[in-house]
């Protein structure tokens, strides 16, 4: 599998696209939705509600399992991907695509976001 | 974790070449799955598919006695069980509480076969070794000497049929012959924990990845796929079948788990676990405890096991086994409630989900019946 150059990871699993008049997408990495299997319910964070780098704003539940999701970085959510709330199956098609999962308006960054070769590395060990 | 190394079945370099998702069960290295779990599912609904359960635990029991040995030691009548018929029965102890649930193949007069549960194959040997005494019966740890492979779903019989020469149309749910499939000697069973048609097939390990080939090559044209154990667990949750270590336990008799017609008080002599079961069975007639009852979602969050069925502010339950349902398009899960709360149709009903009451309606088991 492999990990679109041009974005930004965190070592919880979520990718993070380049900011576009400060508003930047939010996902779970390929790696992270094969290692969940089959997601049925995608619970996201409200549009409007504030969320924190590093910690909870939603989870993903799959056939055996729930996993929180973590915000990889601190803002105001500006949009939810309805597509993944109505057919949850899409995070694990097109993770990095259509199942793209919240944007948030950027307020703070961590500084430790890895990048996609840093990533791939983080998932190999 | 354990830090023991895991089992490996005698297929394992097949799974890893399949590219499978390994989990630990039971000690055993195993395939949860091999792509999509929901696919895989779908696919022995729908066509077939192939299952690799070679760390179930076998067990031979021979001897001019083995019938008698076992209807001492099990719940069932097994003396009654024809050559070449199965049986679904239980192990319990002196108290009544589930120490296993049980498939017993009666392979001749005086050979059985007893497939345990992996997680509690040495329990159950221990047990029938212990409970021989007395009996000119042997008990034989059969554990390493086969390999499962199971092929599921309504396409299975004519899988099966292009690889062997065996009566299969003879051969009735809950029978077992013994015969050959593609050229491998195999105790061929049409039994299974799916609730499709379908068949078992045990075969020493060292057959086991020419079969798996054969059968995989005669069911690529009709959407034969591998299968994994998380499909196993929804597919035998939507059939309402039990799981040991969630609908039974020791802490459980038959009778409090909706199942006392496994046990057979007619039958002939003495057997463990009598008079606690006596006790329970009238239990459970005049005051029944909680009753096992399936729940299916409005909404999509999945019932888990252990989280508190609820009506009305208070517990009323606990849910035993909860996944989405692929067939229903929802949420499903068996749970122990109350008597009060159990009838099908039951307002009120709903599953603490993380802190959220969500409501679920109250239904009969199964949630899935396959059209014969």
């Amino acid at each position: 599998m492999s990990n679109p150059q041009q974005l930004r990871y965190s070592k919880e699993h979520e990718w993070l696209s380049t900011a576009e008049a400060g508003v930047a997408t939010v996902g779970i990495t390929e790696f992270a939705a094969n290692a969940l299997g089959d997601v049925v319910y995608a619970q996201l964070p409200e549009v409007g509600s504030q969320v924190t780098a590093g910690e909870t704003c939603g989870e993903l539940e799959s056939t055996k399992s729930v996993s929180d999701l973590y915000s990889p970085v601190t803002g105001e959510v500006t949009e939810i991907n309805e597509d993944v709330v109505n057919d949850p199956s899409l995070v694990n098609s097109a993770p990095f695509e259509g199942g793209w999962l919240f944007k948030v308006r950027i307020a703070e960054e961590p500084a430790d976001l890895l990048s996609a070769d840093e990533y791939a590395a983080h998932t190999a060990g | 974790m354990s830090s023991t190394p895991l089992r490996r079945t005698a297929l394992d370099a097949l799974h890893r070449s399949l590219d499978a998702t390994m989990t630990d069960f039971a000690g055993w290295d195993m395939p949860l799955r091999y792509g999509s779990e929901r696919d895989e599912h779908l696919a022995v609904r729908t066509k077939a598919g192939l299952f690799d359960l070679s760390h179930m635990g076998e067990i031979t029991v021979t001897g001019p006695q083995a019938a008698q040995l076992l209807n001492y030691a099990l719940v069932g009548n097994i003396a009654s069980v024809g050559v070449g018929r199965a049986r679904y029965t239980m192990i319990c102890r002196a108290d009544g509480g589930i120490l296993d649930d049980l498939i017993v193949y009666r392979l001749a007069e005086a050979e059985y076969m007893v497939v345990a549960n992996a997680s509690n194959a040495q329990i159950v040997l221990d047990a029938l070794t212990e409970r021989a005494a007395g009996f000119d019966a042997a008990v034989r740890d059969d554990r390493d000497a086969y390999a499962l492979i199971a092929v599921q779903g309504p396409e299975s019989p004519g899988i099966l049929k292009q690889l062997t020469d065996a009566d299969l149309d003879g051969l009735k749910y809950y029978a077992g012959l013994p015969g050959t499939v593609a050229g491998v000697p195999a105790l061929i069973a049409r039994t299974g924990y799916t609730g499709e048609d379908g068949f078992e097939l045990f075969v020493q390990p060292e057959h086991a990845v020419a079969l798996w080939e054969a059968l995989t090559e005669a069911g690529a044209g009709v959407g034969l796929v591998p299968c994994g154990l998380s499909c196993r667990d929804t597919l035998r949750l939507e059939a309402g079948m039990p799981l040991y270590g969630h609908e039974l336990s020791t802490a459980l008799t038959p009778f409090d788990a909706g199942l006392g017609r496994v046990v057979k008080f007619e039958k002939e002599g003495d057997f463990v676990g009598r008079e606690a079961l006596r006790e329970a069975a009238s239990r459970a007639q005049e005051n029944p405890p909680r009753v096992l009852v399936g729940l299916v979602a409005e909404g999509r969050r999945v019932p888990r096991a252990g989280y508190a069925v609820v009506a009305g502010g208070e517990v009323i339950g606990e849910v035993t086994s909860g996944a989405p349902s692929p067939t229903l398009g929802k949420p499903i899960a068996m749970a122990y409630v109350d008597a009060a709360h159990a009838a099908p149709g039951t307002p009120g009903v709903g599953v603490d989900v993380r802190g959220t009451h969500e409501p679920y309606e109250v239904v009969a088991l199964p949630f899935y019946k396959r059209q014969k």
